[in-house]
Order: structure tokens, then C-alpha cells, then sequence
């Protein structure tokens, strides 16, 4: 039977501590290139939210909620959400889909969309980690 | 010939997953299900879509194993029992029966229609200057889709928090 | 078009456990099974004999490809279905502490 509140075993925390950190980057490597490579924002975030779940479930629940409290996460997803939503209508304001087109396979060559693909990824790892945590709270509750 | 020997191995897990006496061993093999679809993405040529669905299903298990790790599973039979599970097997088998006539119109396996995915693809470097054609479309040429979609999760996020809420507990008599 | 028999198999699968099992979580387990099932029949129908991934690549003329269309759609099933199925896991979990039993045919009452 899994003791919450203390995480898991030695083994497991050692692990944790040495990956944590490259699934992190991981997922914003699969961001940053989403218009040039297989990816994009959807996947990207969720690797996001796996890195804290992670974290999460390797320590027990207080460790990892002093790194990221639950209100920064809701008000993160919830300004994610409205700048997506003002990139999205711009088009209805220039008339054209606005954006930079400088080379041919960088970052800022395909207009708003690597842009898009961030707040998309904000959006998507912050808002699934809310609902992880609201679970775990929910159920933890009931011992 | 791949294609069929993951279909029948998917199909094998998901029999085990509905039949299984025990809610563990039932979620691993939905996850098998999820690894066996993730292959099937590989081989028909859709990378974007194989990662996103492994990651996917590797939360999804997470939460279903992490939501109902403690709790039982009440496995009983009576009331009219012979004569639901007849009723379900006819309606299956309506419905194959049915379904084989439908899937003749569908045009054959390896030649697909795409009249507007040959636009799509015609322009997406010069229009967009994207090379990945299925972003381009994802939230270019269609991006109020990935606005809805934006709008549903969030609406998901807002619905746990509610539902997972204290103060509902205080009118408990 | 055995491909899309199979397909449809895997989908009755779903349907049964959805329509026959009296535990919620096992309804939930269903309710993914149809999902997977309704995205794969979206990739098979999209599929173009020896062709290529739709990723514009440097040196590749040759533009016989997939079906981008259908996997863009699918892209957004995936993300949604994921949604839909984290929310019915905390309906499940509330009513576990409401009425002490996953049993379906044992939460009768309406009232709040």
C-alpha cells in the first residue's frame, strides 16, 4: 500500500531527481520546433505536465506543491488562454494573417504560429496539472 | 499485413480489459490498447499524431490508476441477466451486418479522395511558410478549430475544479 | 476493407462493455475503447499506398502524401477525449464518497 504522504522508495527518488529536468526540457524542445518537425503545442504540454506529475508522485504531495502552488497554476493556464485567444482573432483586425516569414526553417519564419504553439502549450501543461491535483486532493481526502 | 496483426492484438487486449475480474489489470491492458494504436499510427505514416497519442494515454492511465487505486469491484449476476446480454450480442450483429454494407461505398483501402488535402499541401509553403503540413492546417488554414479545442479544455479544467469542490460538502445530512 | 471490419470490432468491443458492465469505471474503460477505435478508422480511411509522412522535407520532391486533413482532425479528438475522460473519472470518484459503492444499479436517487 502506497504511503502518500513520504512518496516512494529511494530507488525511485534518486531516478526522479536525475530526469525530472530532461523530460522538462524535453517538452519544450518538442514546442519550440512544432512547425518544422512532428509535434506542436497539444503534445508538448502534456510532456510538461508528465515532468510535475512526476515530481509529484515521486515525493508525496507537499514537495512538490511548495515548487508549484495550485492558484499560480490556475491564473498561468487562465492568461495562456487569453493570449491565445488574442493571437487567434488578429487575423479579423489586419485583414491577413499577420507574421514575421524571415528564412526558411527557424523559428520566426512561419508567422504567429510558433507563438500560438507556446500559449497553446502553457495552456494544456498548467490546466492538466490543476486537474491532477485536484484528484489527488480529492481522493486523499477520503482516508 | 503489420496493420492486421496490431488489429487483432488491440482487439485480444480489449477483451481482456472489459472481462478482467480486477480494476488493475483491466487499465493495463487499455494501456496496451493505447501502445497498440500508437504502432498503428507509426505505420500508417503519421508521426505528430503517434507522439501525441502516447503521451495522452500515459496521463490518462496515470489518472485512472491514481483515482481508483483503493476501491473494489462488485461482480454479481441476477435479475434478467440471460436475457440482456442476448439482446446486446443481436444488436452487435445487427450492426456488423449493417456496417459491411456501408463500408463497400467507402472507396478502397490506399486510395484516398483528397481534393481538398491536394490545395492544402500545394500551398502550405508559400501561403504559410510551415513545413509541418499538419500544423499548417491544425492552426492556419483551420485554426478556430484549435480555438474550440483551446475553449473545451478549459471548460474541462473549470468542471473538475467544481466538481471537486469543499464547500459541497456542507449540506450533507 | 478487412482493416475497417476489424476497426469496426474493436469498436463493438467498446460498446458492449459500455452497454453490459454494471462497475463505472468499467464503462469509463469502454467509453476510451470506442475513442481509440473512432481515430483509427479517421487514419485508415486517409491512408495512401506507399506514401509519405506530410512533413515538407529539404530534399524530397516527390509530394505523394498521406492524408493531412484527417490527421489534423484526429489531433483534436485525441486532446478532447482525454478531456472528456478525466472529467468522468471525477464524476466516478465524487460519487464513490457520496454513495460508497461504484455499483450503478445502487445510485437510484436523484436528489442532490
Amino acid at each position: 500500500m502506497k504511503n502518500n504522504q513520504t512518496g516512494m522508495t529511494l530507488i525511485v527518488k534518486t531516478i526522479t531527481r536525475l530526469t525530472v529536468g530532461l523530460i522538462l526540457v524535453y517538452g519544450i524542445y518538442i514546442v519550440l520546433q512544432g512547425h518544422i518537425s512532428p509535434g506542436g503545442g497539444f503534445a508538448g504540454g502534456v510532456i510538461i505536465t508528465l515532468s510535475f506529475v512526476q515530481l509529484m508522485l515521486a515525493f508525496g504531495k507537499d514537495t512538490a506543491l511548495k515548487k508549484v502552488n495550485q492558484a499560480k497554476c490556475i491564473f498561468l493556464s487562465g492568461v495562456a488562454a487569453f493570449i491565445f485567444l488574442i493571437l487567434a482573432v488578429c487575423g479579423f483586425v489586419t485583414g491577413h494573417s499577420p507574421g514575421f516569414r524571415d528564412g526558411h526553417s527557424t523559428f520566426f519564419s512561419a508567422g504567429l504560429v510558433p507563438f500560438c504553439d507556446i500559449a497553446i502549450s502553457v495552456l494544456v501543461g498548467s490546466g492538466l496539472f490543476v486537474i491532477f491535483l485536484a484528484l489527488v486532493l480529492l481522493t486523499q481526502e477520503q482516508e | 499485413m503489420e496493420l492486421h496483426l496490431i488489429l487483432l492484438f488491440m482487439i485480444l487486449a480489449s477483451v481482456l480489459a472489459v472481462e478482467a475480474r480486477d480494476l488493475i489489470s483491466s487499465v493495463i491492458s487499455l494501456s496496451a490498447v493505447g501502445l497498440g494504436l500508437c504502432l498503428a499510427f507509426l505505420i500508417l505514416k503519421a508521426p505528430n499524431l503517434a507522439i501525441t497519442q502516447l503521451v495522452v494515454e500515459i496521463l490518462c492511465v496515470v489518472v485512472l490508476i491514481r483515482a481508483t487505486i483503493k476501491k473494489d469491484l462488485p461482480l454479481v449476476r441476477d435479475g434478467r441477466w440471460f436475457f440482456n446480454t442476448i439482446s446486446t450480442a443481436l444488436f452487435v450483429v445487427c450492426f456488423l451486418a449493417f456496417a459491411s454494407f456501408a463500408l463497400k461505398e467507402l472507396p478502397n483501402f490506399g486510395e484516398p479522395v483528397m481534393r481538398v488535402s491536394g490545395e492544402y499541401i500545394a500551398n502550405s509553403l508559400e501561403k504559410t511558410g510551415l513545413k509541418n503540413i499538419v500544423t499548417a492546417i491544425a492552426l492556419n488554414f483551420r485554426s478556430y478549430d484549435a480555438l474550440g479545442e483551446a475553449a473545451i479544455l478549459f471548460a474541462a479544467i473549470i468542471a473538475v475544479l467544481a466538481i471537486t469542490r469543499k464547500t459541497g460538502r456542507i449540506n450533507e445530512k | 476493407m478487412s482493416l475497417y471490419f476489424l476497426c469496426l470490432v474493436l469498436f463493438c468491443v467498446g460498446l458492449y462493455c459500455v452497454l453490459r458492465k454494471r462497475n463505472i469505471i468499467k464503462i469509463i474503460v469502454g467509453l476510451v475503447i470506442i475513442e481509440y477505435a473512432v481515430n483509427l478508422f479517421f487514419i485508415l480511411a486517409g491512408y495512401r499506398a506507399g506514401g509519405r509522412a506530410p512533413i515538407l522535407a529539404k530534399d524530397q520532391e516527390v509530394l505523394n502524401m498521406v492524408d493531412p486533413l484527417s490527421q489534423s482532425v484526429v489531433l483534436t479528438t485525441i486532446v478532447i477525449g482525454m478531456a472528456v475522460m478525466v472529467v468522468a473519472v471525477s464524476l466516478a470518484v465524487r460519487i464513490y464518497e457520496k454513495y460508497g459503492t461504484f455499483d450503478i444499479t445502487k445510485i437510484r436517487r436523484l436528489r442532490g
